[in-house]
């Protein structure tokens, strides 16, 4: 029992980023019928948004100390951020500390500004171009967005730490009656998780309270005759384009302490999410949010050893063979709306 | 335009030039006139360094790629001279090669091997290397040297860590100077009764692949030798980015050891996740619980952050080597003093080791006095020498496999900089990792016979 | 001839001129001249482009003719290299049974994994062969090892069977003895021309592939999977059953694939998993838009084009660059060298990234466009020439 609680929870914070990357892709998808194969690169430039804003606060003058040595024997140089200078050692720890979560108002404006800019320069002038013209034009600026990162930041992973108060695990198991020390489970990944949960939230009453949302939806399911009612769809469908980077980059940022990020790291979801999407229906942005909690938690099963040693293997396919079942089963998916990307 | 002579065929053309229409068979593109493969007849001879320059190990394969450079230019005569002014074997003077100047052509494993091999290939084909080297991963060394075997050059492999490139995959041409699951193993076996104990209980997480294997393997065998006890081997996907639900179940299963079989982003990802979930704090069985990571590497450790510390591992080298464990692994400080004053930091690991391969071949063509791979697998097999950096060192004749010390390591508590994120516990010396050429572990391989092509 | 018309048919000899004289095509810069970094005409690379051609213009005659995307395609490609290394494990190294049993089993593959997939269309599609392929593609990784040999790959050992094997049988790939590496050397002044044997036998085979192609496009069968491709529904209401014909179409195609496997394990004896994931899959898809789909030389262009910078690109280094430039006073060649060395080496990602958004932002119709632009701006400039119009090198739809 204790074992799938543990799966359960493990599920849900799989589930979170890819439902999260998997609503910004239905998004674009829904709205501007653009296969956006660089959404992995603006999760990954998120994460990158964590990482430059902890270079940014830990910049500093050099001072040499000379009474201690370098690896060559030349007196060593010390390095004083500004932050801990002009704000005093401890708030200015502090505040570096908290490098992830200041992360998020630092990641917004930038991610929209991307988003603006890469629908108004690029994407627009394909909407009336073939998927496959899509597919070659993003995919060619995910490799141009992650040579970049690489070429400022390196191949390897960049560790980015949670503050420290996040840093510990909470005994979960204890709140639910069980010993203490069976199920515990990290702070931060709770915080993924509520965090995920609460940019979905927030994105469905956007779509569903706001005037705003309503005519994107009736864009989403009619684009022509919305434009016909005189209504500007292409200024809305801009800013969606913005709101569905800032999701991803969100994704990114607090992604960011769970694995150090990598140049990488987009492509290596990029697959995941579009699998995500596809099961859960093209169109249908509740069916992305469901699909991806329904794999996160279905690898996690997977990957237990009582099923391993049943099934060799398995937890390397179940998100395949998952998506295979379901497509097999139900045509468009768990909630996909018919005639969307059926050609 | 400059001139260069960056191409063997450009000084293979002896008896054909001008004489248009000259139809030499060949094979692999070697004139039938010389005895082996891309044999070099004009004043320069081609090397070919073979890294990852794009994908996960970039990063490995450009500090592979400045050992190369700097030890071409050692070879050549200029800088300091390195690790040669250190190295036991004197026939090296800085005039190149045989007295041929040493030049070098680079391409981009991508750490595939249908790419690291499509890479190799236009070195031999299309610039004339008579010796390839590097890579960072063992599936690339194994099929590189497959590949050099058939093609008559020699393989000095790079970073490459599985049993099985000089077992079960060895070949007459190819040579691996660095260290091997087996010796990560029995290196480090003693270290972690006298830290932790011999009644532990160890749960191993394996990168589900080859080298993953032969070091999971390597491992419980070493520390069920120790008395202790494996509780469970879970396979990891190769894919996987998240290894939370893989770190989940440790702590229930009544294990107080955590084995991470892992490299590179797998084990940067894995051991972060580990620490989050808290097993570094926890008491399992009345005793600490303990992660230990195999193997080792500077950049993991850089990439791991925080996190690496005080987790015990095991290294091929480390740039304080001398300094803390004294004048027998002289050549340390020499290499780093070179390779610190050109390029602003230490080296690695893995250049050490590409900078030592580079350096070997050197000098057993010298010995030798011939490019010959034959001749060169000759003077290299059973070839003792010290000097380069590892202390007393023997490239056995049996599978081509180094023997020398190996490090013990451990991620220092309070780094004093940014360099010095590793400590060194202990060193295991040569002795007791030393194996039996017929050991279980690597049968099945069959060296054959030196290949010169041509 | 051969039952080509005459647009067709020039076409197909150009095809073949350009595959017999690349040796000479590819290799136009001196040996030891500075550009010479540039020649593509050395055996492996060669034997690449036309491997890379067989696999692009099969899968063109799915995703061209149907408009089925798929995104696993690499499975086969891998699926027949494992097939034909089997074969050289098992009985001998001539490539002819390997080459057979790959086209063989990729054969069978795609007949299982098409007739499950197409039951899909449009995007739902793509993903089932993406998902079949990642499934192959992870088991071979892994639990499959005793079959692939995993990580380190499938290759030949000493102590492998080899039934058919005589005592004096090469121990290297060959055709009947003829061994597939086995390269003349022509040397013209300071030019140098390598004829590969290997290289002719994948040639012969492209020119078959080509050939075949544009049969099918031509053919009834053809005109069918364009009439799916426009309009599926409508097809469907004249009460005629379509799928036969796209599962024909995608069976096809994965021979085309296996073939291509079976010739890669041909000239280099080894298989390893990475050709079947995704990023592979991905490859096939991006040379046949980046080439032009639907036409029927643009897959081999665009082939072409992506092994050409994944080899050629990746090998200029910082040294290489500072050769070319040493003509120029040190401070401007330090700045050239500067500006220019985030495209090379390592950075050869960024220039093929780039170079895709060029290409498809401003043709497209990919690289064959291209070349009608051209020829079209050519005609322009030749009066008199005017109204021959579309007839030469244009095999576009």
């Amino acid at each position: 029992m204790d074992a799938i609680i543990l799966q359960i929870l493990n599920g849900l914070d799989k589930g979170s980023a890819y439902a999260l990357i998997a609503l910004g892709l239905t998004l674009i998808f829904g709205t501007l019928g653009v296969v956006n194969f660089a959404h992995g690169a603006l999760f990954m430039i998120g994460a990158f948004c964590a990482v430059t804003l902890n270079k940014i606060l830990t910049l500093g003058y050099i001072t040499i100390d000379e009474t201690q040595k370098d690896f060559l024997g030349n007196p060593l140089k010390v390095e004083n951020t500004y932050v801990e200078t002009w704000f005093g050692p401890e708030l200015g720890a502090a505040i570096i500390d908290w490098s992830v979560p200041l992360a998020i108002l630092f990641a917004i404006p930038v991610m929209v500004a991307i988003g603006f800019i890469m629908e108004r320069g690029l994407i627009k002038h394909f909407y009336n171009r073939p998927h496959a013209d899509q597919i070659l034009v993003t995919f060619g600026l995910a490799i141009v967005l992650q040579e970049i990162i690489k070429y400022f930041y390196g191949a390897n992973p960049i560790p980015t730490g949670a503050p420290e108060v996040f840093r510990g695990s909470l005994d979960f198991g204890v709140l639910l009656g069980f010993d203490p020390n069976v199920i515990i489970y990290p702070y931060w990944r709770l915080v993924y998780f509520l965090f995920a949960a609460a940019i979905i939230g927030a994105v469905f009453a956007f779509l569903q309270f706001t005037t705003f949302g309503m005519v994107v939806r009736a864009g989403m399911a009619d684009r022509e005759t919305v434009g016909l009612l005189g209504i500007n769809i292409d200024r809305r469908f801009t800013i969606m384009f913005g709101i569905a980077a800032a999701v991803a980059g969100l994704a990114g940022v607090m992604y960011a302490p769970i694995n150090s990020p990598n140049y990488h790291m987009g492509m290596d979801f990029l697959v995941l999410s579009f699998v995500v999407v596809v099961v859960g229906g093209m169109g249908s942005l509740p069916g992305a949010v469901l699909a991806g909690f329904l794999l996160g938690i279905l690898e996690s099963f997977a990957s237990m050893n009582e099923v391993k040693s049943l099934l060799p293997g398995i937890d390397q396919i179940i998100i395949y063979l998952v998506a295979i079942i379901i497509l097999l089963t139900r045509p468009r998916g768990l909630m996909g709306r018919k005639g969307v990307m059926e050609e | 335009m400059s001139k260069s002579n960056f191409t063997r065929r450009g000084l293979l053309k002896t008896g054909a030039v001008g004489s248009a229409g000259i139809a030499l068979p060949t094979i692999f593109t070697a004139g039938s006139a010389s005895a082996f493969t891309n044999a070099p007849t004009g004043g320069s001879v081609t090397l070919g360094f073979n890294v990852p320059q794009t994908g996960p190990y970039a990063d490995e394969g450009a500090d592979e790629l400045r050992a190369y450079e700097l030890a071409v230019e050692h070879l050549n005569g200029g800088g300091d001279g390195g690790m040669l002014s250190t190295f036991s074997s004197k026939v090296l003077d800085g005039t190149g090669i045989l007295g041929k100047k040493v030049e070098f052509v680079t391409g981009d494993t991508q750490t595939k091997s249908d790419a690291a091999r499509a890479s190799a290939k236009s070195m031999i084909e299309k610039d004339g290397a008579v010796m390839i080297t590097g890579g960072s991963s063992s599936g690339v060394a194994v099929a590189v040297q497959g590949l050099c075997q058939e093609a008559g050059v020699i393989f000095m492999a790079g970073l490459t860590h599985s049993n099985d490139t000089t077992g079960k995959d060895k070949k007459a041409n190819g040579f691996r100077h660095f260290f091997n699951a087996y010796m990560s193993g029995a290196a480090l076996a003693p270290v972690l009764r006298s830290l932790y104990g011999d009644d532990r209980r160890a749960y191993h997480l394996t990168a589900d692949y080859t080298w993953g294997w032969t070091q999971q393997e390597s491992i419980q065998a070493a520390t069920e030798a120790l008395g202790w006890e494996t509780v469970e081997n879970v396979l990891t996907p190769l894919a996987a980015t998240d290894f939370s639900s893989y770190i989940a179940p440790v702590l229930n299963s009544g294990a107080d050891v955590l084995v991470l079989n892992h490299y590179g982003g797998n084990m940067v990802n894995s051991l972060t996740n580990a620490v989050q979930f808290g097993l570094r704090e926890k008491q399992v069985n009345g005793k600490n619980f303990e992660i230990v990571v195999p193997l080792y590497s500077e950049l993991m450790a850089k990439g791991a952050g925080a996190n690496i510390k005080g987790i015990v591992g095991s290294q091929n080298w480390d740039w304080k080597l001398e300094n803390q464990m004294g004048s027998r692994y002289t050549g340390t400080n020499a290499f780093v003093k070179s390779f610190g004053e050109k390029y602003g930091f230490p080296p690695s690991q893995a250049a050490q080791t590409c900078y030592a391969q580079a350096l070997l071949y050197a000098d057993a063509v010298t010995r030798a006095g011939s490019f010959d791979p034959c001749a060169v697998v000759e003077a290299l097999e059973g070839f003792e020498f010290d000097g380069l950096g590892n202390g007393p060192t023997l490239y056995r004749a049996d599978d081509h496999q180094c023997f020398k010390d190996v490090l013990v390591v451990r991620g220092a508590e309070n780094p004093s900089n940014e360099f010095d994120l590793v400590e060194i516990v202990e060193v295991t010396p040569a002795e007791q990792v030393t194996y039996a050429p017929d050991h279980p572990m690597f049968a099945g391989g069959d060296l054959g016979s030196c290949n010169p092509g041509a | 001839m051969l039952g080509l018309d005459k647009r067709d048919a020039t076409l197909l000899i150009i095809v073949t001129l350009l595959t017999m004289f690349a040796p000479f095509i590819l290799n136009p810069f001196p040996e030891g001249s500075a550009m010479a970094q540039f020649n593509a005409g050395y055996p492996d690379l060669m034997q690449r482009f036309v491997i890379f051609g067989i696999f692009a213009v099969g899968f063109n005659i799915l995703f061209g003719l149907t408009g089925y995307l798929s995104f696993g395609h690499a499975a086969f490609l891998g699926v027949g290299s494992y097939s034909a290394v089997w074969m050289f494990k098992l009985l001998s190294m001539n490539v002819v049974p390997a080459i057979i049993l790959a086209v063989i089993v990729s054969g069978l593959f795609a007949l299982v994994i098409g007739y499950v997939s197409l039951r899909r269309s449009g995007i739902y599609f793509s993903i089932l062969t993406l998902a079949f392929a990642q499934m192959s593609f992870a088991l071979a990784y892994s639990v499959l090892t005793p079959i692939t040999n995993g990580e380190t790959g499938l290759q030949v050992y000493n102590d492998d069977p080899q039934y058919l094997m005589g005592p004096d049988s090469p121990t290297v790939t060959n055709l009947f003895g003829l061994e597939m590496r086995s390269t003349y050397t022509l040397d013209m002044g300071p030019w140098s021309f390598d004829f590969n044997a290997g290289y002719y036998m994948c040639a012969l085979f492209m020119l078959a592939a080509v050939y075949l192609s544009i049969r099918i496009f031509r053919s009834p069968f053809g005109l069918m999977l364009k009439a799916v491709k426009s309009n599926q529904q409508r097809m469907n209401f004249t009460g005629l059953n379509t799928r036969p014909y796209t599962l024909a179409a995608f069976v096809i195609s994965g021979m085309y694939a296996g073939l291509a496997g079976g010739l890669m394990a041909s000239m280099d004896p080894l298989a390893g998993a990475e050709r079947m994931q995704w990023t592979a899959s991905g490859e096939v898809v991006l040379m046949t838009i980046l080439g032009g789909a639907g036409t029927l030389i643009g897959p081999i262009l665009g082939a072409g084009f992506i092994k050409y910078f994944e080899n050629i690109f990746s090998k200029i280094n910082d040294s290489v660059l500072h050769q070319w430039f040493a003509f120029m006073p040190d401070g401007l060649e330090d700045f050239m060298v500067f500006i220019i060395h985030p495209f090379i080496g390592k950075g050869w990602h960024l220039t093929l990234g780039i170079l895709f958004m060029l290409v498809v932002i401003f043709l497209p119709g990919g690289l064959v466009e291209g070349g009608q632009r051209i020829a079209a701006w050519l005609r322009s400039k030749t009066p008199g020439a005017k109204d021959e119009t579309t007839k030469s090198t244009e095999p576009a739809e």
